[in-house]
């Protein structure tokens, strides 16, 4: 089967990731402002205003589009920032915003009617009435899905919504449904929704202990490693835990989603974009991984079978799954 | 002087045994001093078979003895069968229906619904969208701080806003099944293992701590939330539901000790140790309700109840 080509929608933290992005092959770079309106807050990432003028600049010289997430919830009182960066953004120029706030997503259609709205995966619209009620209300155009559902729903969702969907294909994966997980608020007070962390370096400890390296998020202990093994990260889902006697790796194991081997299903199920995860990511990963996906969504679209990509190294833990697209995995 | 307070008892998210949540329901109706009780199935559609043959007795006798009822969608809807017992729900005009997916709050526009905890509801902007379209009650998420329920107090106009005050804090939702996963099943050959656990089943750090509760594809805190020394700041913000979640403790004296609080009836500092006596299964958390860790309870001396 052939096809017109998957619309390839890469992350950029930096302006240098996003010329990376750019030059690798992407479609569509994504970015947010610097500061708690997008779900990947961290520090030393993201955009000021100038950068972002500078950024569209030179992806729309070379025919990329821009899209700009503003898709953390606007605090109650306080929804300047959250108004601020969707004005600035439309008035700039990004060719679509990525929104989740049902608040904000009111605000864009109606003072920014001309600007393509899409739906963030945060918004967690998992069916067609949600979808279509998105659509309705705020003429929403794409909807990001969330990492819940099969290829086989995907398919079956597609033809029953008046909008296009993009799906995530690589990189870090939530195992919980995104937008509705408040698990890190509860170990670190700092919210993804509302803050745009989860399991954030402030709060994360490492503390040998008798052989052993123990990772902590807030008190809590995520993870532990015996000496002279790499201790990973401690983002909470994908810590080890113990339940019935057992410990193990409860939620998740410290995995990437990698979906390039279903890429001409994702196609046949009638997905517009794929989605790259990792903004907080640095520009050589960039510039690997987006080539990689180049090369895979153009073989996919002449029908020819998806070469390997050939980036086991870039993944966490160095293993990959393609995480809820297949059923087992639920 | 605010209007009078309702209390108000959450679906129960375990999977109980359907003669047990039964039972439940029957003991709820004639004895506890509870206003509103949300019955169905909120977390996982594989169990909602099980109790759908009692609802109409356990609503009629809820109905009987005073109190709302209120249907609740499921939080997390994936397939056609599942958006089917949504829309079942929704066209059956004389029911009552709270909507925890954005989903049920569509095909609920028009006529007076409830939004639930699993909707997400932050600012004033989302609030007012959410009751032009029909909502007359919100339950607002569990990670609120004091200073976003005070906002969202004044911008609620007509509507009701709920807040829950008792049990464990529903923190994270998913497609795959934790408790199958735990013991090497997949969902769909799941065993309903989840029964096996009435409050969840505990997941605790690899050094011991109480940390996490599983309840099949739903995460849930091991502190239980409890914010009966804030109840009167509550209702202050204009807050006048408070939400009890049905945990495997006597519920009916749980309720009758925040009825008793928020009647002003009883000393909140006996009350509090009535309830600590109650309630063994884990240690009380206050934190989302401060501004910090959900996991944490801030003590009474560092704070004014009064504001």
């Amino acid at each position: 089967m052939s096809g017109t080509p998957l619309e390839l929608v890469c992350p950029a933290g930096t302006p240098g990731a996003l010329r990376a992005a750019v030059d690798a092959g992407a479609d569509v770079v994504y970015l947010g402002f610097r500061d708690e309106t997008n779900a990947r807050n961290f520090p030393g990432l993201n955009f000021s205003r100038p950068e972002l003028r500078d950024g569209l600049a030179y992806a729309h010289e070379r025919g990329c589009r821009i899209y700009v997430a503003v898709n953390t919830f606007a605090a109650a009182g306080n929804p300047g920032p959250w108004h601020r960066a969707v004005d600035d953004a439309a008035e700039l120029g990004a060719d679509a915003l990525i929104l989740a706030d049902i608040g904000l997503l009111d605000y864009a259609r109606r003072r920014h009617p001309e600007t393509r709205r899409h739906l963030s995966v945060q918004a967690s619209a998992s069916n067609p009435t949600a979808i279509a009620y998105y659509h309705e209300a705020f003429g929403v155009q794409r909807v990001v899905l969330p990492r819940v559902l099969t290829v086989t729903e995907i398919a079956r969702l597609n033809v029953q919504i008046p909008v296009e969907t993009e799906v995530f294909a690589f990189g870090g994966m939530c195992v919980m449904a995104e937008g509705r997980c408040t698990l890190s608020a509860y170990a670190t007070g700092r919210s993804p929704n509302m803050n745009g962390v989860c399991s954030p370096a402030s709060h994360v400890r490492y503390e040998q202990l008798g052989g052993r390296m123990v990772s902590r998020l807030g008190r809590f202990t995520i993870n532990e490693f015996p000496d002279g093994e790499p201790a990973g990260y401690p983002t909470l889902c994908k810590g080890r835990f113990v339940a019935g006697g057992c410990a193990g790796y409860l939620f998740e194991e410290p995995t990437s989603l990698d979906a390039s081997t279903v890429l001409p299903e994702l196609m046949a199920a009638g997905v517009r974009a794929l989605k790259i995860e990792g903004r907080q990511r640095g520009r050589a990963y960039i510039a690997e991984v987006v080539a990689a996906f180049r090369r895979a969504v153009d073989a996919a679209a002449r029908g020819d079978p998806v070469p390997p990509l050939g980036l086991g190294g870039m993944t966490e833990g160095l293993r990959e799954t393609t995480g809820a697209y297949t059923k087992t995995w639920r | 002087m605010s209007p009078a307070a309702k209390l108000t008892l959450g679906p129960v998210l375990y999977n109980w045994p359907a003669e047990v949540k039964r039972d439940f329901y029957f003991r709820i109706a004639d004895e506890a001093a509870i206003d509103v009780v949300y019955l169905g199935e909120v977390v996982c559609s594989k169990r909602s078979s099980f109790f759908e043959p009692y609802v109409p007795e356990v609503s009629e006798r809820l109905a009987r003895a005073g109190k709302e009822v209120v249907h609740s969608t499921l939080a997390l809807i994936m397939n056609e069968r599942e958006m089917e017992t949504v829309r079942a729900l929704a066209a059956a005009p004389d029911m009552r229906v709270e909507a925890n997916d954005i989903s049920g709050a569509a095909l609920l526009a028009g006529r007076p619904h409830v939004i639930g905890p699993f909707v997400n509801v932050y600012n004033e902007g989302t609030l007012e969208v959410l009751v032009r379209g029909g909502a007359d009650r919100v339950v607002l998420p569990c990670e609120l701080p004091v200073g976003s329920l005070e906002v969202l107090g004044r911008a609620a106009g007509n509507a009701e806003l709920e807040v829950q005050v008792f049990g464990r804090l529903p923190l994270a939702l998913s497609a795959r099944c934790y408790h199958a996963r735990a013991h090497d099943l997949h969902k769909d050959g799941c065993r309903y293992v989840c029964e096996e656990d009435p409050d969840g089943m505990a997941l605790e750090t690899l050094e011991g701590d109480g940390f996490l509760a599983v309840n099949g594809t739903q995460t849930l805190s091991h502190t239980l939330c409890s914010l009966l020394r804030e109840l009167e700041k509550l209702r202050d913000l204009g807050i006048g539901c408070f939400r009890l979640w049905p945990q495997s403790v006597d519920m009916v004296a749980v309720a009758g000790i925040f009825q008793g609080v928020l009647d002003g009836r009883d000393d909140l500092a006996e009350a509090e140790a009535r309830l600590r006596e109650l309630v063994d299964i884990a240690p009380f958390s206050n934190g989302f309700y401060h501004g910090r860790e959900g996991a944490d309870l801030v003590a009474a001396e560092t704070f004014s109840p009064a504001g």
